[in-house]
Parts: C-alpha cells; structure tokens; sequence
C-alpha cells in the first residue's frame, strides 16, 4: 500500500471515528516500508524489504476498553475494526484507572524526516555492506553487520478533536569486525534520521582499527578504575536508570526515586552537577515525534536533571489526576549536555584508566540501587600518561548509572546513538569516570 | 532474549518478558474456526509453482494463522485485554545457490505468486555475493500429515471473565500474604502452521502455548526498602489444564521452604506465597561474599542451561552469524573435533529434544518440514554436538539436520533456534534434602532472577528468587543480595551431584531473542536439583545517596 499523506489519514480517521459508537474513540495509524541487509564472514547473509500500514482502533464505554488492530483499509474492513475494538470492550472488566484521552492538543512538528532518507534503495544498502566486507578482506579481517533505513509515518485522531499526522525516518548502522584468528575484535555504531550524516566508510574504518588494536589483550585485576566511557558504553545505562523516572513507582516506594519515609525526590540533588539531562521532541540531532501515542499527550522540551538534580518525573494521566500533577507526553528522547572534546582529547588528559568501547547484556540486578550488570566488549584498552598502552581482557561490572554519574571527572563531546535496549533517540557525550566497579574478567573476545 | 522492548515494560520484575508483535484483533468467535487445509494447500502449490518456474532449485512456503490473547492486571485492577491474529504466506527459495525470502498478507493466488518470484529475484541478487551456493541436508517428503499439541482444554474457549478473576484472586492472595503491589499477565498463544515444500511435504500444525507471570512487591516506607519476588510457573505447551493446579503436581521444595510446582500450577497459592517471601526479604540477612556449594532449583537452573549450554552450542553462533549482535561462542569447532574438550564433570548429560510432552520447543517437524527428534550435546562431560539446521547439517559431517529451524512468524525468515536444552538427572536415587545433607557451606537458590552472560558465553553471573543458607548439612535461614558469578566451564565442572529423575522438570522462555532484525522464539530446559561446590557468590546490596 502506498505511503499515506495527511490528507489520507485525515479521512480515514474522520470515517473511524464516525462509525464508533462507543463513548471514546482513539485511531492511530502507523505505516512504511524498512529496508535492511546484513551480513556476516565477509559475505552478506540476509536482505530485505519490509512495507506495512497498520490502524489501531481503542474504544470505552464508561471504564470499559477493547482495542483492535487491522492492516487493510476498505471501508467494510474499518467498520470490521470498529465493531470488533466494541465487542472486546464490552467483554472487558471495569478498570477503575481509566483515563479518557486529553481534547484539542495541539502539536508542533519536528524535522523528523529527511528526503535523503526516504530515497535510499538496494543499491545503497549493498554498498554499505560492501564498505567493510572489501577493507575487511584487505585486512584480512572478517566483518559481520547490519544497516537498516526506515521510512514511516504516524497519524493520531481521537473523538475529542486531536490530530496529527507526522513523517519520520532514521538509519541505523552498526558493524562488528574480528581478526581472522579471533583474537580481535572491534565495533562501531551510527544512528541519525537524515542519511546525509552517515558516512559508512568512516564508520567501517572505526570498527576495523579497534579490532586491529585490540589483539593480544593483557589481563587487568578486576577493581575500581578510571574509565573513559565512550557514548554507546553508557546508553543502555542512562536508559535503565530513566526507565524508573516514574512518578506512580517513586511514590508508592518501589523506585530508587522514593523517599524513606514516602514521597519522591523529586528536587534531590543525586548527581555531580556537571549532570544536565533534558527531553526535547524539536532537538535537531535526534528529533521525535511531538506527541506519545500512548497518551496522545503533546511532548514539552523539558529538563529532567539539571544541575545534578532530580528535575522531573513522569507521570501517567491517571496518577497525575490523583496527585494534582500536570501529565505531559513521555519523551522520545534524552539529551545529555556535554563538553567539546573529543574521546581521544579525553585520553589524552588521563594518567591511568580504561577506555570502554561498547557494554553489553546489561541487567537490573538491584532496582533499589539502579544496581546493573554487563560487560565490556570489542575494544578495551589501557590508558597511561595520556595514550592507549596496550588492549585489555574484557571485564564484567557491577555499578549503578547514579553512583556513575556521581563520580563524573570530565564529559566529552556528545554523539548520537541509539541504544541496543531502549526505543530512546540518545544524544550523550563520552565521560571519564572515577572508581567504576569491574568485579571480574571474562575470557570472550 | 529481545532487548529493546525489556526496557519499555521497566523494572527487573518484567526482565524476561517481550510484548508480542500485534496483530489483527479478533473477535472470540473467529478464534476456533480453523482455516481450511485445502485452501492453505492450493495457496501453497501455487507458490511452489511460481518459484520453479521462476528458476528456483528448491521454495518452500509457510502459511501461518497467529492468534495471541494478553490479559494484564495490577493489584485488584485488570488493566488490558488484547486478542490479536496475524495470518499470511512466506516463501523462502533457493535460487542460483543463493536463499532469497519474501512474504505476503495477500492470501490470493496472484498475492503468493508475486511474493514467491520476488523471493526468486532476491535469491539471484544475494548469489551475486554469495560465497559458496547452500547446501541443504536432504529431507524426504512426507506427503500430507498433521500434528497438534496436546491439551486438554483450550484457552480459546474459556470465558475471559474466569480468567480475569483467577489472574486478582492471585494478585489479591499475594497482597493478603504481604504484598504491598501486585501485577500479574496471561498470555496465550494458537500458532497454526501449514509447511510445504518442493521436498513433497504438505504439514498441518496446530500449536498451543501460555505463560502466567506475577511479580509481587513489598515495601516498608519507614526504611525505604522494596523487595520483589516473581512467580514459579513455567511457560509451557499445553493447554489452560495447566492453571489447574491439581493437588498431584504439587511439591515442598528442600527443607519445606516453599512449594513447586510440576504439569500443572496453583498461581494463588504460589501468590499467597510470594507475598509473604517478598516480606521476608525485606529483612533477611545480606550475604556474606565468598565461596559457596551451590544446590540449584530447577526453577533456576534452566536459566543457566538456556545461557550457558543452549546459547553456545547454536552452530550459527559458532560459525559467526550472530557476531555483531548477539556474539560467537567460545564452544569452537576445535573443541568439538577433538572430542575430549571438558564442557562440564562426568555428570554432566545435556540433551537437546523437540520432542518432550509439555515443553515449548516440541513440535512435529521444525519450520524446514524436518520432522524433530532427540539427540546428545554433551555426553559424559564432553562436548559432542551442536544443533544445526538443514543447511549447517554438512558442516558437523551429518546427513541430516537437527530440526532446529524456526521463524516466529509468517513473515519472518527462519533460521537455526535453540531446541530444548536439557541437564539429564542423576542415574543413583537423590532427593534434594539427600543432597543438602552433605552441604557444609552453601546456598539453596530457587528461581529465576537477573541474569547476564558475556558474548561468548564464559563469563555470567545470574541472581535468582529465593536464597537460603546452607550450613552443616541444613537449611538455616533465608539470605539476601546473592549473585553467583563463573565460568562456564568451570561451573559445570564444579558439578558433584544431580537428583534423580524424581525431581526432574521444566523450566523456559517465552521470549528468547536472536537476529537481525530480531527475532523471538520459546524453548524449555529441564533439570534435575543440582549441586556446584566452590561457586563464587558476590554480595549485591549498594547504597546510592
């Protein structure tokens, strides 16, 4: 099906929403194509095209709520949705949380779509591929990777006066490049929504010389050290902690944002205040849609660490109601502010540490503490007097992101990412750490 | 496991969950009416008959039907409930050497034809770069045949007003045990597969599965402490006769401190349970870092099994196909060929099976028409095989895949997933207290908790629910902030004794992820109780400001 402008969403929004005799009706309609290849072994292994349009239709009568979703758009086939979003409706229990959504919002549009983008095709994608597939066969090196481009949009209709109708499109890129012998290995990861700010070459050569640096790795002791955290060692991280900005989990005491006693922190100064996190839909590095689907709630530019203080929480429509709180629509994206130097400036100012390339297979181990584990993977070095020594085995830590940001040194230049857990648009710096806890080594490379 | 959507749900309680992809919603009377085998038939020979005259050497072609229902609560609330369906037609071929792949939800003759010359055409563009053409393990047809999951009762068919009140008698019996928060979900899942291949294999599958988590919480907000304990079910596949919690399938565990559960289960008496046991840990004592003998429940050592036997012994993982996402394995060819390489002690029996009753892997052929089987991964401590799919079967010197291919839609392309990987038990009678007894200083842990493994699957460290102190041969008193971290060898070479097919069951995964673009897949692992000596064990306990 071809990709539907506003003028299509509009009107089919306006007959869902006309057919639906229920109390409230809410569409959304999300639709576009994904292209991906990936490869690995120096060969590409899979390609693949992806195009779908899907409509979501939520109705309630009083506190009683069905949704349906459907992917053809025939008139017989809306009116199918609708009838069937009722009948599930009917059948479900009360929920006594229920929250109709908000009337008249009004939503700013943010550059969420480049042409660049939209216009890229198979031939694109192969030569992204073939990038590192060639310089890694020159080097004798094997790469594995995969790209993937998307081209969508999203439109949001309620039956009390909301809509909005949105393009988006993003690239993601990431690549993983080991010795033949496997004794190496390096990664690289780019996120951005106009392509023009991807260059795939500089990418593979990222990846490529880590893995060539990263041979011969010599066992450190596990313990407390200096790190320099590139931005994708510490983007799950950041996503973990703000996971639990919950206003609903701090009161009732069940988030590390609960105060002894009851209450939240909301105000607590928990970080070092070089710390200054905001949200903000309209960034031009990491733009988002200006709306949560979710809600249908319009999303502010908003801080919500500033200073080193706890600047905000995010509250549900339901728990705002209850607690005399404004609710805003949860943000789509986290901007850390950062300094201007580079990773390798950063090195540079250090007299013993350890760079962290990438951290992986991250869990909460202690929600009370924002305690979490993981490792570090393709590419860990020790740092001394100011330059990489030598590459190091990769170590397992145990470490909360609040202690993390407590112990900040000096913060990078910051860089987009997205994060391999979170559906979060980052944009963080790199930063040099002080006592970051690795409690133990692992053999894997 | 599927990471992105781990994080939407927030919190550790929700870790091992992933939401499904939506589809269609449906209204309760569409679910039972299946969709006539003549019409997936004629829709599959169409396809193969597109594909061979477009040149393809080999297509095969999956009509899929994929009915899901969610229920979820929180506290005495039921917060959603969600039916959906997804139903189409993919088509993989084999072209010039080369896999191409294309699917529809155009279920008409010219809709199938389209995605299969599509899928021919992919296949031609991959060949171009393809370094050896695939080569597949040969697998006879086997003409029309059928295959269902056993079950008793069907979740289709039950009213959601009973399920709904089962799901907040549980969370209500968790709150009058101690509970301050409950949240409990259901969910259920109908996958009706029809297989066919140029092979001459025309296969009808009808696949039935659910999962009842809970996560109950206590807080004491004079000391701003939280606690969490989650349920002691398993997903399994068979039918809603598992909520049925009869008195036989009923079991204390070691030293009485709780009681599991086998075949079927009794979520309000396990939720009284945890409510009670998420208060008791409020002020349990902290652990004492150091080593310990480690005496692992079933109902957390599948966790471990699933990541440090299942995980590493993919062969696609092995030869490099998961290694810029979810990594390699340090279970290299090498060590496989030389036929002694020590995964774990002589105890140590690890079966890999799509066949055993009741677990999520079991299936009549796997989603390359390869009908599933049972076979050793490691045997007598060494490591002898892997699980491979039909074009992998070569590589391990086999003339036969292992019916390990899967794809968790129609839409999706399959590829080599993980049997259910499971610890054998002990051959000499052994009941978990037995075991205990000769347990000087240790830690009895039962559950599932956090879990995390490096990308070659040595180094991990996994929590679990409960913890309790061993010393001197008894269970003394329940522990907290426990973590077990090793190496996977190591671990499984620190094992000294199995309990006996008495104890034997199963635990699994609903949403076990792997791929690019990812994709999720269910798998159970069985065990036995299970001691490891001289385990590492780290406290976890921290103070932020």
């Amino acid at each position: 099906m071809k990709k539907l402008n506003q003028e299509d969403t509009k009107r089919i929004t306006d007959k869902v929403l006309s057919l639906s005799k229920a109390d409230e009706c809410t569409v959304t309609i999300d639709g576009g194509r994904t292209g991906n290849i990936r490869y690995a072994r120096n060969a590409v292994s899979t390609a693949g095209l992806v195009e779908n349009t899907s409509l979501a239709v939520s109705v309630a009568f009083g506190k009683q709520q069905g949704t349906a979703m459907i992917n053809e758009f025939d008139d017989k086939s809306l009116e199918k949705a609708v009838r069937r979003a009722e009948d599930l409706a009917r059948l479900a229990p009360e929920n006594p949380e229920f929250m109709p959504t908000p009337s008249g919002a009004a939503f700013k549009a943010s550059a969420t779509f480049s042409d660049k983008t939209d216009a890229i095709d198979p031939e694109f994608r192969a030569q992204v591929a073939a990038y590192s597939i060639e310089a890694c066969r020159k080097n004798k090196l094997v790469a594995a990777g995969f790209f993937t481009d998307e081209s969508a949009f999203q439109a949001i209709a309620n039956s009390r006066g909301v809509f909005g109708h949105q393009q988006r499109t993003s690239v993601d890129f990431t690549c993983t490049v080991r010795t033949e012998d496997g004794r190496g290995s390096g990664w690289v990861r780019r996120d951005a929504s106009d392509v023009s700010k991807f260059d795939a070459r500089e990418a593979a050569d990222v990846a490529i010389e880590k893995a060539l640096r990263s041979v011969e790795a010599k066992a450190l002791e596990p313990g407390r050290y200096t790190v320099i955290l590139e931005p994708a060692a510490t983007a799950d991280l950041l996503a973990y902690m703000f996971g639990a900005f919950d206003a609903r989990s701090a009161d009732e005491g069940r988030s590390f944002l609960a105060r002894k006693g009851g209450g939240n922190r909301l105000g607590d100064k928990l970080f070092d205040e070089q710390v200054n996190v905001w949200a903000d839909p309209w960034h031009p590095d990491v733009p988002v849609l200006p709306w949560d689907s979710q809600t249908m709630l319009p999303r502010e530019k908003m801080d919500l660490i500033k200073g080193g203080k706890i600047a905000a929480l995010q509250y549900s429509p339901f728990w705002a109601k209850k607690q005399g709180a404004r609710a805003v629509g949860q943000p789509g994206n986290i901007v850390m502010a950062g300094g201007s130097k580079s990773t390798a400036e950063l090195i540079a100012n250090t007299k013993k540490g350890v760079l962290v390339t990438r951290t992986w297979y991250i869990r909460m181990v202690d929600p009370q503490s924002v305690l979490l584990t993981g490792l570090t993977r393709d590419g860990t070095f020790y740092i001394e007097n100011g330059k990489i020594k030598h590459p190091i085995k990769n170590f397992r830590f145990n470490e909360s992101p609040v202690t993390m940001l407590n112990n900040i040194d000096e913060l990078g230049r910051p860089e987009i990412l997205a994060g391999d857990e979170t559906p979060l648009q980052l944009l963080i710096p790199a930063m040099r750490v002080r006592d970051f806890n690795f409690t133990s080594l692992s053999d894997a490379v | 496991m599927e990471r992105r959507a781990f994080l939407n749900l927030g919190g550790a309680a929700l870790g091992s969950l992933l939401l499904p992809p939506f589809g269609r919603a449906i209204a309760a009377e569409d679910l039972v009416k299946p969709v006539d085998t003549r019409f997936k038939k004629m829709l599959a020979d169409t396809a193969l008959q597109a594909a061979t005259q477009a040149g393809a050497s080999y297509c095969d072609v999956r009509v899929g039907r994929y009915l899901n229902q969610f229920i979820t609560t929180r506290d005495l609330n039921i917060e959603n409930v969600t039916n959906t369906e997804s139903a189409g037609v993919g088509v993989r071929v084999i072209a010039n050497g080369a896999y191409g792949f294309a699917a529809t939800n155009d279920m008409t003759p010219d809709g199938v034809a389209g995605a299969a010359r599509q899928a021919v055409a992919i296949a031609r563009a991959n060949a171009k770069l393809q370094a050896e053409p695939v080569q597949l393990a040969p697998t006879p047809g086997v003409g029309e045949v059928a295959w269902a999951t056993p079950f008793k009762k069907d979740w289709r068919l039950v009213p959601i007003k009973e399920k709904a009140e089962l799901l907040i008698a549980g969370n209500k019996a968790g709150m009058e045990g101690g509970a301050s928060f409950m949240q409990s979900l259901l969910f259920q899942v109908n996958q009706q597969k029809y297989f066919a291949s140029t092979d001459g294999s025309y296969i009808d599958q009808d696949l039935h599965r659910l999962w009842v988590p809970f996560f109950a919480t206590a807080v004491d907000k004079k000391s701003g402490k939280f606690r969490s304990r989650s349920g002691l079910s398993t997903p399994v596949g068979m039918g809603y006769e598992y909520l049925d919690g009869r008195k036989e399938d009923k079991f204390l565990a070691a030293g009485g401190v709780t009681t599991l559960y086998r075949n079927s289960y009794d979520l309000v008496e396990d939720a009284r349970a945890a409510g009670k046991q998420a208060k008791q840990k409020l002020t349990a004592k902290s652990v004492q870092p150091g080593k310990y003998d480690l005496v692992l429940s079933p109902e957390h050592l599948w966790l471990t099994i699933h990541e440090s036997v299942g995980h590493p012994t993919e062969l696609d993982r092995v030869l490099g196909y998961e290694a810029n996402y979810a990594g390699t394995s340090f279970a290299t060819l090498d060590k496989w060929q030389s036929k002694k390489f020590k995964y774990g002690s002589d105890l140590v029996n690890i079966v890999a099976d799509k066949t055993t009753p009741g677990s999520l892997g079991a299936v009549g052929y796997d989603d390359e028409g390869v009908k599933c089987k049972r076979w050793d991964i490691i045997k007598d401590g060494v490591l002898v095989n892997y699980q491979a799919t039909r074009d992998q079967a070569h590589i391990i010197g086999e003339n036969q895949s292992h019916g390990c291919s899967y794809a968790d839609s129609w839409s999706s392309v399959q590829f080599q997933r993980m049997p259910n990987v499971s610890l054998q038990a002990g051959k000499k009678p052994l009941t978990p207290d037995q075991m205990i007894k000769d347990v000087k200083k240790g830690i009895y842990i039962v559950g599932d908790g956090s879990f995390s493994i490096d990308q070659q699957r040595y180094n991990f460290q996994f929590g679990g629910q409960l913890y309790y102190e061993i010393k001197d041969g008894k269970i003394t008193q329940p522990l907290e902030d426990v973590a077990y971290q090793a190496n996977t060898q190591e671990f499984w070479n620190a094992c000294t004794a199995l309990c006996d097919e008495r104890d034997w069951r199963m635990g699994g995964s609903f949403f076990d992820g792997k791929g690019q673009p990812s994709q999720v897949s269910i798998v159970s692992h069985g065990a036995a109780t299970t001691r490891f000596n001289g385990i590492n064990v780290i406290n976890t306990a921290r103070k932020i400001g």
